[in-house]
């Protein structure tokens, strides 16, 4: 009896430990290139567009709907117990805390991932991964070191915007809608919003880029048996970014309160 | 015929030192639960051009990435000027695979880039970013392989004998020292095979390169070959010149030079 759960657990935490260690290793190899090789600006500058211009729209939406939804959801409840005007605080500090980065993450997740891993896994099915590497050059390099880069340049970015909207439509939502005395509204906001929460919301940004474009690429390098394993990378790398993005929220969470500790003090 | 590649392997750990452009040695490779390789022997001469032929799945794309290094075998030896490659990684290979142009069996080329960015991409790789110069040498490039004009066209819209022609292109533009060609004549029609052929037997006396065209279209290995390589389960079966091939009275040579499936020579046996 044991020995069969032994032997059904065994298969698939085997390779959910392979695929960590893959994954893992394609950042540390990244990681040694940007410190050792030169960096190709042009593909650099090219993914910063694709990754951080051209997401904006989606991540800018995300931010205004969940703030306009989170400023009135907040606003119900405090009403009743005669704390509305506290609605900006609570929509400041949740949206840079948890609701911007995650948000956006999840978003750029669904865009960037399933593009980056369909476009490296299409190149990988098709030898072209296999045509750099015989044309001596090293694919971390090429394919993942700019992306990388972008990533960890442009979601920080991303999420700064995100959240700035989120408040901002938050904001709109209670004056306009709600009719909550916009003074009361924006010094509660400003004096229980610190710097700290949005260094919080920054570094977990920067934390989920790098989960995002490492599963994303690990997935599409590894890519193999047609378009049906392309589609299959696409699939897994969005659902692994998401679930690792989630998951890892919480520990950064846990870890950065720490660190930036919220509420006054 | 065995005994030929018995021979080849009893020679070369000298030719390896004597200045040969690749030695091949005992070379094993099992993926999954199959034996591709079993112990593969090859010795090729600087500017030669060798036809490695033998039956759809039989593994010669598979020796032939990993004369380039794009597979690691299991066991044995390959040898590059004097340069065991089979030790190095991936980084290390770079400077080898200066030295070899790869066409592969679906071009491989870069869909995101047109057919001058394509070919210049190996130069842009080394470091040359004057656009002069680039445009130059696809030009010349694409004088070579007969597809002047076609700088701006991307990959999706060429035909497919024309992909194996800027694939080609790319792959020499460095002016490698050997060039490996994967089923260069697969999928097309008779006509764009010949001038296939005649590019490859053209590229080799112009440039002198040296040639490794792995085919199971006899009609191209008698073609180009100096030499021809029979590859049957994982090993050389034969390893001689054209003409030797074509007089050899071996059942299972016979049977691949005329098409015959072994249930066919089972029955006039």
């Amino acid at each position: 009896m044991i020995a069969r759960l032994f032997n059904a657990l065994g298969a698939p935490l085997l390779r959910l430990v392979q695929y960590l260690g893959e994954v893992v290793l394609l950042a540390a190899d990244t990681f040694r290139s940007i410190f050792t090789h030169k960096l190709r600006w042009k593909l650099f500058l090219n993914q910063i567009v694709e990754i951080g211009l051209l997401s904006q729209l989606v991540v800018v939406t995300t931010g205004a709907f969940t703030g306009a939804v989170f400023s009135a959801q907040t606003f119900f409840q405090f009403n009743k117990i005669g704390m509305g005007s506290a609605t900006g605080a609570v929509v400041s500090v949740a949206i840079c805390r948890e609701l911007g980065p995650v948000l956006a993450a999840l978003m750029v997740a669904g865009r960037v991932g399933a593009a980056m891993s369909a476009e490296i896994g299409t190149m990988k099915v098709t030898e072209q991964i296999d045509a750099l590497r015989a044309l001596a050059v090293y694919p971390t390099d090429y394919l993942v070191v700019p992306r990388a880069l972008a990533m960890m340049v442009s979601m920080p970015l991303l999420v700064a915007e995100c959240i700035a909207v989120g408040i901002a439509a938050g904001y709109f939502i209670a004056i306009f809608l709600l009719e909550i005395n916009g003074t009361y509204y924006m010094a509660n906001m400003v004096r229980w919003t610190r710097n700290r929460d949005i260094i919080m919301g920054l570094s977990k940004a920067f934390c989920f880029g790098i989960l995002i474009v490492f599963i994303s690429c690990q997935k599409g390098l590894s890519a193999r048996e047609g378009a049906v394993g392309v589609g299959r990378a696409t699939t897994e790398a969005v659902v692994n970014a998401s679930l690792a993005v989630l998951i890892c929220n919480f520990f950064l969470t846990m870890l950065l309160n720490i660190i930036y500790p919220a509420g006054y003090q | 015929m065995i005994e030929t590649s018995r021979q080849m392997s009893a020679t070369s750990s000298s030719d390896r030192d004597n200045g040969s452009m690749l030695v091949v040695r005992d070379l094993k490779k099992r993926i999954g639960a199959q034996d591709i390789l079993r112990g593969v022997d090859l010795n090729v001469a600087h500017g030669e051009t060798l036809a490695i032929i033998g039956r759809s799945g039989g593994g010669k794309s598979v020796l032939l990435k990993h004369l380039v290094g794009l597979m690691q075998p299991d066991a044995g030896e390959i040898w590059i000027e004097g340069q065991n490659i089979t030790r190095l990684n991936e980084r290390q290979l770079g400077a080898i695979r200066q030295k070899i142009g790869i066409l592969f069996q679906g071009a491989a080329l870069f869909d995101s880039m047109t057919v001058a960015e394509n070919i210049a991409f190996p130069l842009r790789e080394a470091g040359e970013r004057e656009p002069k110069v680039l445009r130059e040498k696809v030009r010349e490039m694409l004088d070579v392989v007969e597809l002047e004009g076609q700088e701006e066209k991307m990959p999706v819209s060429l035909s497919g004998g024309m992909k194996k022609r800027v694939g080609l292109a790319r792959s020499i533009i460095r002016r490698p020292k050997c060039v490996l060609y994967d089923e260069p004549t697969s999928g097309l029609d008779p006509v764009v095979s010949d001038s296939i052929n005649r590019l490859i037997r053209r590229l080799q006396e112009r440039f002198g390169m040296t040639s490794i065209v792995v085919t199971h279209d006899m009609k191209s290995a008698f073609a180009v070959a100096d030499h021809i390589a029979y590859l049957h389960e994982g090993r050389i079966y034969f390893y001689g010149t054209p003409i030797q091939l074509q007089q050899t009275n071996d059942p299972i040579l016979q049977g691949f030079l005329l098409g015959r499936s072994a249930e066919e020579r089972g029955e006039q046996s």
